[in-house]
């Protein structure tokens, strides 16, 4: 949640980058998977055991078995961590098919027990000729990968606001609790387009200082302060379903917006400016302090525009790209510092120095990243 | 209270100087808006507020300059392990200094001139201003030499850790720092803009520790200059080393060929010191006693000995079977005759950190000194004045900071710590 100013430049950016948008053709589901039938992906908390460690280029079928305990996600990445397709929110016992196209190339599959961390990697392989993108083939690649990713990050939006929401309105107050940040998790990584949309942001996401006059507190963080400040949500539900409504909304509207490269790469930026200025600070989350939840997710949705917009980077300026690896993976290990189980420390158990320490990854790694943006409009 | 006319001295001449100089620099930069901030010729007389003064010599610009009118001095923590890092970021930040101190943009492309979608390579505050005397001074702090940068044995023996004093009430989150910047200017927007650009261009290789604001230099470095007053309200500096006096800077200021290590040769040793002044209650002193506590007059810095404002103290002077110069008096203990010689330049400002809890000017001193080895210079004085001087009930020092100056840079590749790093 930021200022409304920042909102309405948000919005100004999305209105340019509308014409780009515009040009893209939809690109629909892969076509017809190659002969072999779905690779089986058997998940544990422990293990990721893809049967198959090349494949052809073109399309692919996993079909991904939960056995473990804990709810996991299943990713393609290529490199930089680019995501080329994944399955969230994949319960104990379930099984989920997943297709992605992928031309030729050194690739990684990834499962993640708890739906934290980098997850359990192995290479994949897939062959075949590759032939490299023209930069302008690049650029909208960027804009279909990130289309992906917003399209994963709203289903498993939605799937977990709607069991926050049950357990608010069955005044299950622990169950509540722990669901809230795992439902701001996938907010957080995509804010920047929900941002785009001002009037449901704040209704969504607003702090109680933030509401303006007249406008009543709702959303996330009036309900989290239920929980926490008086522990008692038995007036809650129509709270709970006004979020879910709201949420609705946005999902729909997110998933109907094609952001350009220039929105993804503000967005990188505007995600760590949430960070410095909201979950290092611990505004975010007053009353559970779980902002170290929602830092991590900022980061995880910066890197994931970033990496959208990594074949016209790598085309562009090479050195940033490499900048901002290391960058990346400097922030990501000061943060696991503080991850306890598949959550992380309170910002209240957090000491001045721990926060000064992890602002110091933030800000080395936004001020590279707000030179993205003027590479991608070269 | 002393009023203005016993005194003698009017605040406001002080003041009206000031004010000349602000306007005379308006002047100059107007014509140069459009183009950036004005250039005016490196070099040019320091005397003149608005002008720049030379970045580069045999030693580093903002030690014998004449005392600027406004500080921001700020100390940085490395975190980066990278040496090469260390290095790309003192190339970049000489070079962004020697713009700076020109009067120019921190960055090649600058505050406004780049594309619309890239964030200014310049925060821009600075537009408009002349360089004002801008000089951005830098130095190394003990911890820079513990190994991280395969500097452990480079450590010159006159970096040693500065001892406890007795009376230190030093906060760790103010003090130390692996590398400092003092920037001094006559306007504190121009010196404000300068660390602020700096400390971004390090992001990732430094970390700020803590920064200090400073006004009202409370030392004159050049004879030139009247001598100021600190916030007790006394002169201060008067018996200061000055730039005219090359015998005194070699002797007891630059680090000579032979002291070691030779890439210090033509640097200098900076001690900072936070001095919280108890304003309340010295301003409940009596002026007899804060003269003697002193051990000059208040109006015009005489000794108490006699005579005028520069003529030596006569510590032997006695009155009644006392000395005239009280034993515990700050200008007896602080004197070279009662420290071996010790000779310092100093060059501190006094701070205004707004007011504490309890409705005190949170406000002060920031010492600085730079001196030749800081072992026969600030130790001793700082042993002496902790342990007797009666001024310490109204002082708490609750910052401390040590750093090797290393020599100036000389142009071309030459990069602040070159020959350390290089």
């Amino acid at each position: 949640m930021r200022t409304p100013k920042m909102i309405a430049l948000a919005a100004a950016g999305l209105l340019a980058g509308g014409g780009l948008a515009a040009c893209a053709d939809e690109s629909g589901p892969a076509g017809a998977p190659a002969a072999g039938g779905p690779i089986a992906v058997t998940a544990s908390d422990t293990a990721c055991e893809v049967a198959r460690d090349t494949v052809d280029a073109g399309t692919s079928v996993f079909s991904v078995t939960n056995g473990g305990t804990k709810v996991t996600e299943f990713y393609v990445y290529a490199p930089g961590d680019r995501v080329m397709a994944e399955v969230e929110n994949i319960a104990p016992g379930l099984t989920r098919e997943m297709r992605v196209e992928l031309k030729a190339g050194s690739y990684e599959t990834a499962c993640k027990p708890g739906m934290v961390g980098k997850g359990i990697r192995s290479a994949l392989t897939v062959s075949g000729s590759a032939a490299p993108l023209t930069e302008d083939a690049a650029l909208k690649e960027a804009t279909d990968s990130y289309s992906r990713y917003v399209k994963s990050q709203t289903a498993a939006l939605l799937d977990k606001t709607r069991e926050f929401v049950d357990a608010v309105k069955k005044g299950e107050v622990d169950k509540a609790k722990a669901l809230f940040p795992v439902a701001r998790t996938y907010w957080e990584r995509i804010e920047p387009v929900a941002e785009i949309f001002g009037d449901l942001d704040p209704k969504i996401d607003g702090r109680e200082e933030v509401v303006e006059e007249g406008m009543e507190f709702t959303g996330f963080h009036r309900i989290e302060k239920d929980l926490w400040v008086t522990g008692d949500v038995s007036k809650s539900g129509p709270m709970a379903d006004r979020l879910m409504a709201d949420v609705e909304e946005i999902v729909a509207k997110a998933n109907a917006e094609t952001l350009s490269p220039l929105n993804l790469a503000n967005g990188a930026k505007e995600l760590l400016d949430e960070v410095a200025t909201g979950k290092i600070t611990g505004e975010e989350d007053r009353y559970s302090h779980t902002d170290l939840w929602d830092f991590d997710a900022n980061v995880e949705g910066s890197k994931a525009a970033i990496a959208a917009l990594r074949p016209a980077l790598e085309q562009r300026d090479p050195a940033l790209v490499a900048t901002l690896d290391t960058e990346f993976a400097n922030v990501e290990a000061a943060l696991a510092e503080y991850q306890v189980g598949d959550g992380y420390k309170l910002h209240t158990e957090l000491t001045e120095a721990d926060k000064k320490g992890l602002s110091d990854a933030i800000n080395a790694l936004a001020e590279p990243i707000s030179k993205v943006a003027a590479v991608v409009a070269k | 209270m002393t009023g203005p006319a016993t005194s003698g001295f009017s605040r406001r001449r002080a003041l009206a100087v000031a004010g000349a100089g602000v306007g005379l620099a308006g002047v100059a930069a107007a014509g140069g808006a459009l183009a950036g901030r004005s250039v005016q010729g490196e070099g040019g007389p320091a005397a003149q507020p608005g002008g720049a003064v030379a970045f580069t010599g045999a030693h580093q610009a903002g030690i014998v300059t004449p005392a600027q009118d406004r500080l921001h001095f700020v100390a940085f923590d490395v975190i980066t392990k990278d040496r090469a890092r260390l290095v790309a970021m003192l190339q970049a930040w000489t070079a962004a200094a020697a713009r700076m101190t020109a009067g120019r943009d921190a960055g090649e492309i600058g505050a406004v001139n780049g594309v619309p979608e890239a964030p200014p390579d310049d925060t821009g505050e600075a537009l408009g201003l002349p360089p004002s005397g801008l000089t951005l001074t830098v130095g190394f702090g003990p911890s820079l030499f513990d190994g991280r940068f395969g500097l452990r044995d480079r450590r010159p023996a006159a970096l040693a850790d500065l001892p406890r004093f007795p009376g230190d009430a030093l906060d760790p989150a103010i003090s130390g720092g692996d590398l400092c910047v003092q920037a001094c200017a006559h306007d504190p927007q121009v010196a404000v803009h300068a660390v602020r650009n700096l400390a971004r261009i390090g992001m990732g290789v430094v970390s700020v520790r803590w920064s200090q604001l400073g006004f009202g230099r409370t030392s004159s470095t050049s004879v030139d200059q009247a001598t100021p007053r600190n916030l007790f309200g006394f002169k201060d500096g008067t018996a200061n080393l000055k730039a005219e006096e090359p015998d005194l800077l070699r002797d007891h200021l630059w680090v000579q060929p032979g002291d070691g290590p030779e890439w210090m040769t033509g640097g200098s040793y900076l001690v900072t010191r936070k001095i919280r002044m108890i304003i309340e209650t010295w301003d409940r002193t009596s002026l007899r006693e804060q003269e003697a506590i002193v051990g000059r007059t208040k109006g015009s810095g005489a000794p108490l000995s006699g005579g005028g404002e520069f003529d030596e103290p006569d510590f032997a002077l006695q009155s009644e079977g006392a000395p005239v110069i009280a034993e515990v008096a700050h200008v007896r203990l602080a004197h070279p005759s009662s420290n071996n010689g010790a000779r310092m330049l100093r060059r501190g400002y006094n701070f205004v950190d707004g007011s504490d809890g309890l409705g005190r000017l949170d406000a002060g001193l920031f010492f600085i000194a730079y001196q030749r080895d800081p072992r026969t210079a600030f130790v001793p004085v700082q042993q002496q004045l902790a342990r007797h001087d009666v001024m310490n009930e109204y002082l708490r020092h609750v910052s401390s900071g040590l750093f090797a100056v290393p020599p100036g840079v000389t142009g071309g590749d030459d990069f602040w710590g070159a020959a350390l790093l290089a």
